[in-house]
């Protein structure tokens, strides 16, 4: 199929994705909640996600989209996982805020 | 210069033995004292000094005139190209000097065995003698500048621990922190002066620095330095005007110990340092003229407050103070041999001054104010006898010993300045007249004391009796020394002591030299004199029976001299008390304030530091978090930088 | 619950860029794995635990600022570290059918396929993990 090349130039998907990692970041020293948390993590992982993609489209390279799908893989096991996890929480502690969660220190 | 022996085992070995002895004294005393009986201590500490003594002689017999020896027993300090050894130097100065410690010494030893064998610190006594001696001689025969302050600063301290021998008195202990103090600030200009030395010269040899010191300008301002400093530690150690205040009190200390230290030996140190050093000496004629005006100042000064003292130790001291000043102006007047001389002699008469007033002391239970004595002539007549010829010898009468000594002194001062000449010799005459002072008062008319104390007098033991002979045959016929060439028979101390002496003498100013018949005046002129004055003295406190006011009746001028001149209590507000203010203010505000608080400060910064990082390990998952973030921020900006 | 909504919203839209970037096989799993598997079980986790927004806990008004001061330091520094690097040459324009299945697929199964067939085990354990840890505990 043809294509007409609107490139939207590269500095701008730098920008957006670290933007969007940054909002994730600062998600997770904002909130309390961990399923939040969890959610602003996902947030982290679809933003390298995306520069990922236009990395390799723009140097037409496919092992970038390769890799996209692996990372994709990982965060599904990954919140899988980590939801199990805050479930068993819940159920001993009662609630999912984690600053209840401070037993890590002996 | 001499001839140096530094291969002779024999000569070497006896050389080592000679301080060696005392040492092995002082530690056997020391460590097994306890362990021994109680006389024995006394004898082990004699008998040692006896054998160091009989060394000396079998030296003395082997060594010629001008020859020496060098034993260096290690090389101690060596780096870069300043090398100092642990050498021991023997030749004819050292030779004299030891005699007269360890002759005089033994003899000191001897008498302490009767006079402290009722003390409970008998053993003590004899270890710290025995380590006096020991330093006295590491003092004398140091071949470097080094081992002279290292016997300097060792007699400094057997001084202070003999001087308050009778610790539980508060007084004594003030009296020999004192000598201690004054005799540090003297050891300070003299370490001064060894720094001035080893960094100009680039050795503390003594020998060396003799030889290297004529390339240099004669009264440059490095040498006047250099003496001066020197100087300055002989003002300490031999009671010099302005810091001769603790001579005085030393004599808190046991009898003994000022016939030793006080009279014959410590306090001649300094004499011994000047002469051992006379070429430098004679290349600063500026010093020598601060030498001998410091010297003629001290021996009118101390003979003037010795003229109204009423403690028997007490005008021994001063006299031993005016002697000393006598010493110094001899050295400074360049006649290096002549006060030798005297110092030979004066170790004779000081120290059997001493023991005769140890031996008055004895008898009487402890009395030592001459204002509770009297009579005791026929009580104790071999203390008398030789307490008698003592003061004539120093008194200078005819033929004795002192009479030789002193005069050559005063020939020398006539050569060169008759203002001198007229001090010194008014300087003796008031030697004169206190030492019969106290003669008179001490022996003649009729006892003063109490009847339980007259009934207590006895003669001393023959341990102290057998010293005061010897000694009083010493001083009769010590003259022998030095007799004067004009009685056509050869100064033996000066052509023995030429070796050493002879540099400095080509350098030295002298006045143009005496005629026969002006020297031959001179002495009869000073002989007449004393025996003038000895007249006069006698008149007056035998005969007038005049007596010494009591303390409370006493004004005017001869309050002033008997309080000294209040020179101790000037000291006291001058320089003591803005001392300890000093040091007060020091204790509560820079040592509370400022150093107390930093190190409490230091101890509560860690404190609360620790509980601040603390924080970091809190657990919370949130915090773990943002120390992640920050770490990878401190990371990128570390990469974006580098 | 509003949360979770607006993310997937968020996917969608990053969805839409994958497309834009001829990447459209990933545009659609990205639609199926993220916004269809993942959200959902959120919306699952949400729902079971009742949250509310009025039971929402606030971390204290320091941390917040400290946090957004962090979060933003990041943001600088990225972006000056981005200023300083230099890009490679581009294909320009990039083939237009890199994105399609065929091609990824062949790309999955030739040189990637050993990750590929580990991933398989990567879900296996998670699954068998989920299942385990959200056990009700038994007497």
């Amino acid at each position: 199929m043809e294509h007409t090349a609107q490139m939207v130039p590269l500095n701008y998907y730098l920008f957006l994705s670290t933007f969007l990692f940054c909002i994730g970041v600062m998600g997770v020293l904002f909130r309390r909640n961990a399923i939040i948390i969890l959610m602003c993590i996902e947030l982290m992982l679809n933003s390298v996600n995306l520069l990922l993609v236009a990395f390799s489209s723009y140097n037409g390279n496919s092992d970038g989209q390769v890799f996209v799908f692996f990372i994709m893989v990982v965060a599904a096991a990954e919140v899988a996982v980590g939801l199990a996890l805050l479930i068993s929480i819940y159920r001993n502690i009662g609630s999912t805020d984690i600053d209840v969660l401070n037993k890590l220190k002996w | 210069m001499t001839e140096t022996i530094t291969n002779n085992p024999t000569l070497t070995f006896l050389g080592l033995l000679i301080p060696l002895l005392p040492l092995m004294g002082f530690l056997v005393n020391g460590l097994l004292g306890k362990y021994l009986p109680k006389g024995s201590t006394g004898w082990i500490g004699s008998l040692t000094i006896l054998a160091s003594f009989v060394c000396v002689l079998m030296i003395f017999k082997d060594l010629g005139a001008a020859q020496s020896i060098q034993i260096d027993v290690f090389n101690w300090i060596s780096f870069g190209n300043i090398d100092i050894s642990f050498g021991l130097w023997i030749d004819s100065l050292t030779l004299i000097m030891m005699m007269v410690v360890t002759g005089v010494g033994f003899l000191i030893h001897l008498y302490s065995i009767g006079y402290m064998h009722a003390d409970e610190g008998f053993t003590r006594f004899f270890t710290y003698l025995n380590l006096f001696i020991f330093f006295m001689l590491l003092l004398v025969m140091g071949s470097n500048y080094l081992m002279m302050f290292i016997g300097w600063e060792g007699v400094g301290l057997c001084s202070y621990l003999l001087i308050g021998f009778w610790f539980k008195n508060d007084a004594y202990n003030d009296a020999a922190q004192k000598a201690f103090v004054m005799n540090r600030i003297g050891d300070l200009g003299f370490l001064l002066g060894m720094f001035f030395i080893l960094f100009h010269f680039g050795t503390l040899d003594i020998q060396a620095v003799q030889e290297i010191a004529p390339s240099l300008t004669a009264d440059s301002t490095l040498l006047i330095t250099i003496t001066l400093l020197l100087f300055v530690g002989a003002i300490g150690k031999s009671a010099q005007l302005p810091l001769y205040t603790w001579l005085p009190d030393a004599m808190a200390g046991p009898t003994p110990v000022s016939a030793l230290i006080h009279a014959a030996t410590m306090v001649t140190a300094g004499i011994y340092m000047v002469v051992r050093s006379n070429v430098l000496f004679a290349l600063a004629p500026t010093t020598l003229q601060v030498i001998l005006w410091i010297g003629v100042a001290t021996s009118v000064f101390a003979a003037v407050i010795g003229l109204k003292q009423n403690d028997i130790k007490k005008v021994l001291a001063y006299s031993t103070v005016s002697q000393l000043g006598l010493m110094f102006a001899a050295l400074g007047l360049g006649a290096f041999n002549s006060g030798i001389f005297h110092l030979v002699t004066h170790a004779f008469f000081k120290a059997l001054l001493f023991l005769g007033a140890g031996s008055v002391i004895h008898a009487l239970s402890g009395q030592q104010d001459i204002r509770q004595m009297g009579g005791l002539k026929k009580l104790i007549p071999i203390t008398y006898i030789t307490f008698l010829l003592a003061a004539l010898a120093i008194a200078g009468f005819p033929l004795l010993s002192g009479f030789f000594s002193k005069d050559e002194i005063l020939a020398h001062a006539f050569e060169q300045n008759k203002a001198i000449w007229t001090i010194l010799f008014i300087s003796s005459l008031l030697t004169a007249f206190y030492m019969f002072r106290l003669v008179f008062l001490t022996f003649f008319n009729s006892f003063r004391g109490t009847e339980e104390e007259k009934h207590h007098i006895h003669e001393s033991p023959w341990t102290m009796t057998v010293p005061l002979i010897i000694l009083c045959i010493l001083s009769v016929f010590g003259g022998v020394l030095g007799l004067p060439v004009v009685f056509h028979v050869n100064h033996w101390l000066d052509t023995y002591l030429a070796s050493v002496t002879a540099p400095s003498a080509a350098l030295v100013h002298h006045g143009e030299a005496l005629s026969h018949s002006v020297e031959i005046g001179l002495l009869s002129f000073a002989g007449i004199a004393a025996i003038l004055v000895i007249i006069y003295a006698a008149r007056k406190y035998i005969t007038l029976r005049a007596m010494p006011e009591d303390d409370a009746t006493i004004t005017g001028l001869p309050k002033l001299i008997y309080n000294k001149f209040y020179v101790d209590e000037i000291y006291h507000s001058l320089i003591v008390v803005p001392l300890f203010k000093m040091s007060e203010w020091f204790g509560n505000f820079i040592d509370k304030q400022i150093i107390d608080r930093a190190v409490n400060g230091t101890a509560t910064m860690m404190d609360s530091g620790g509980k601040t990082l603390r924080l970091l390990q809190n657990g919370n998952t949130g915090t773990y978090v943002f120390a992640m973030v920050i770490g990878m921020v401190v990371l990128f900006i570390i990469r974006l930088l580098i | 619950m509003y949360s979770v909504l607006s993310l997937i919203v968020c996917f969608f839209t990053i969805a839409g860029h994958y497309v834009l970037l001829n990447a459209q096989f990933l545009a659609i799993t990205h639609i199926i794995v993220y916004a269809g598997a993942i959200m959902v079980l959120f919306l699952f986790v949400v729902m079971l635990l009742n949250l509310n927004a009025e039971t929402e806990m606030h971390k204290s008004g320091k941390l917040q600022i400290a946090a957004t001061i962090a979060a933003g330091m990041l943001f600088v520094t990225l972006l000056a570290s981005f200023r300083s690097t230099t890009f490679g040459t581009f294909s320009f324009p990039p083939p237009s059918d890199m994105g399609l299945v065929q091609h990824v697929g062949q790309r999955l199964f030739t040189d990637y396929l050993l990750p590929f067939e580990i991933s398989s085990i990567l879900f296996l354990s998670a699954m068998i993990g989920a299942v385990v840890l959200s056990k009700k505990e038994r007497h």
